[in-house]
């Protein structure tokens, strides 16, 4: 079997035909779609955990703390000790409660992290699905995550469940405007919403080196918009533990509170892997024009390790956000949007256009 | 035009003020030196608690084995929990006077909330905050604890010469006379 460490596709297409050529094909694509999704589901739990991992740490450090170090080595295993905890909790049943919504809630968030996940280009052949409207599709899957929030609220019968999620229906529904048009800009910079053209249009750098300032400013307004619409601080108006004990999910427990908390960690990786894929160009290594000998150095650095990195860093940025800024009322949260993002981003839009136009971006 | 310029300069300033604050806790992020947190059950030997720290209530004793108390029993009254018990003794004194001494000041460290009024009560500041912490006991009785050493006496003060009286005059109205 291939295996290329720097392209993934000959990998994955050995594991086909070898999968097709010991079955019937009905089997074949039943096997492979239960490879795909274990594969998603694995990396979906690891990371999950790790990042809840990652965020306690990093705020310790902001807030002069050590953060988790008992549980293994520097407290790695912190947070599988804690799932595992959680799993063993009574899930508390809410006699007023509307049990069958109140079941689902979990499950309809989680799904939509699931399916933003299938279209994320991980490395370079190493993305389940990639659709041609790559962009459009993970925009439109990331916000079903609300209704899941929405659910959760309104089927608590909880005053505070329902104020944070009314929040957190407002707060999204503003904010999916700036994600839009921020990521638009790239798309109009690329002319494609597939995920993998948008990669190889920045094989001779990124998007948001090749764009000058408007892509700069459309990749901050992207980290803030997106930062409200995956409901973290400071816009975490929808949990607001100081207000409303936990918002959206107060009444849950155990492990159906554990999917609100991974779905949320979740989200927060799918915001960023869209970021270091639409602006500073997925597993695409440093390229700078034509300079052959940088580029060739770059190369030597695997796909799947650049895409990584790049993520991270964007998630260190957004827990750096969280950890820094105090939490925003709901009436400066949508003036933020309404008067400030949202016009910004549509001259932006008008200027990118331009631009374009006029041929003035490195191509 | 005021108003543009305005929303302009807003928006500066709030990206100005956000910055400075992403500048102080990145600082703290890259500086593992400016964590404050102390790792406790590995620093016990060079652990030094604070001067105000409330560790139990002691009673004091110089190196001599002499403390001041004289079993009057005030702190045993302030104490809103009952958790001293003054139990006295008497004895005759050079002078062939009977006089009374502590025997045992019983301190039930279960039952002390740490207030403090028996310390500020005490008129011949006898007791004071200890810095013991480690507390934890499989056995609830090794909380109750004797406070005076064995064999520790009251130190004898030379008796002072009475401060003169301070003359009252009623030249000076009180404001309140009912307090
Ligand atoms: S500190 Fe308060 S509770 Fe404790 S012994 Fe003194 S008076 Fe009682
Ligand atoms: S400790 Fe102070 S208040 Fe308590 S009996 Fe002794 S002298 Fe009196």
């Amino acid at each position: 079997m291939p295996f290329n460490i720097y392209d993934f596709s000959g990998t994955t297409k050995a594991v086909d035909q070898f999968l097709y050529s010991t079955m019937s094909p009905t089997w074949a694509f039943v096997v492979e779609l239960a490879i795909v999704g274990i594969i998603i589901l694995l990396v979906y739990a690891v990371v999950g955990l790790y990042l809840v991992y990652a965020e306690r740490k990093v705020c310790a450090f902001m807030q002069n703390r050590v953060g988790p170090n008992r549980v293994g080595k520097w407290g790695l295993i912190q947070t599988i000790a804690d799932l595992i905890k959680l799993l063993m909790k009574e899930l508390v049943v809410i006699r007023k409660a509307d049990q069958l919504l109140f079941n689902i809630a979990p499950f309809i968030l989680i799904i939509a992290s699931f399916m933003a996940i299938a279209a994320i280009p991980f490395a370079k052949g190493l993305q389940a699905v990639d659709f041609n409207i790559g962009v459009f599709y993970m925009m439109a899957v990331s916000s079903i995550g609300v209704i899941g929030t929405l659910l959760a609220g309104w089927s608590s019968n909880s005053k505070y469940s329902l104020i944070g999620a009314i929040r957190s229906g407002a707060q999204v529904v503003s904010y999916e405007l700036s994600v839009g048009l921020s990521l638009l800009a790239v798309v109009i910079f690329s002319g494609s919403m597939q995920l993998s053209v948008i990669i190889e249009s920045q094989a001779n750098g990124w998007w948001i080196f090749k764009g000058h300032i408007p892509a700069i400013i459309a990749f901050v307004m992207f980290l803030v918009a997106s930062t409200a619409e995956i409901n973290r601080g400071p816009f975490d108006l929808a949990e607001a533990e100081s207000e409303l004990t936990a918002g959206f999910h107060t009444e849950y427990s155990g492990i159906r509170f554990a999917f609100f908390f991974l779905g949320e960690y979740m989200n927060m990786f799918i915001v960023a892997s869209l970021a270091a894929t639409v602006f500073l160009g997925g597993w695409m290594p440093l390229h700078i024009g034509n300079l052959a000998g940088f580029n060739h150095v770059m190369d030597f650095i695997p796909p799947i390790v650049w895409y990584f990195g790049k993520t991270v860093f964007i998630i260190y940025v957004i827990m750096w956000f969280k950890w820094t800024f105090p939490r925003l009322r709901i009436d400066q949260l949508l003036t933020l949007e309404w008067k400030y993002l949202l016009p910004i981003n549509l001259v932006n839009i008008l200027v990118i256009a331009f631009i374009v136009l006029m041929g003035w971006y490195i191509k | 035009m005021n108003s543009v310029g305005k929303y302009f300069s807003d928006i500066f300033y709030g990206i100005k003020s956000l910055w400075k604050g992403l500048m102080v806790t990145g600082y703290y992020f890259v500086h593992p030196g400016t964590i404050v947190t102390q790792q406790y059950p590995e620093n016990r030997k060079e652990l030094k608690m604070f001067d105000r720290f409330k560790g139990e209530v002691i009673l004091q004793h110089d190196e001599n084995n002499f403390h001041t108390c004289n079993g009057c029993g005030i702190c045993q009254l302030n104490c809103p929990n009952g958790s001293l018990e003054i139990i006295t003794d008497s004895v005759t004194n050079e002078d062939g006077k009977s006089e009374r001494i502590i025997d045992k000041h019983i301190y039930h460290l279960s039952m002390c909330t740490f207030c403090g009024l028996c310390i500020k009560a005490c008129p011949s500041n006898s007791l004071a905050w200890g810095q013991e912490f480690e507390h934890a006991v499989f056995n609830r009785e090794a909380l109750t604890k004797i406070l005076n050493q064995p064999g520790s006496l009251i130190k004898k003060t030379p008796k002072e010469p009475k401060a003169p009286k301070p003359v009252v005059t009623d030249t000076v109205p009180t404001s309140n006379p009912a307090n």
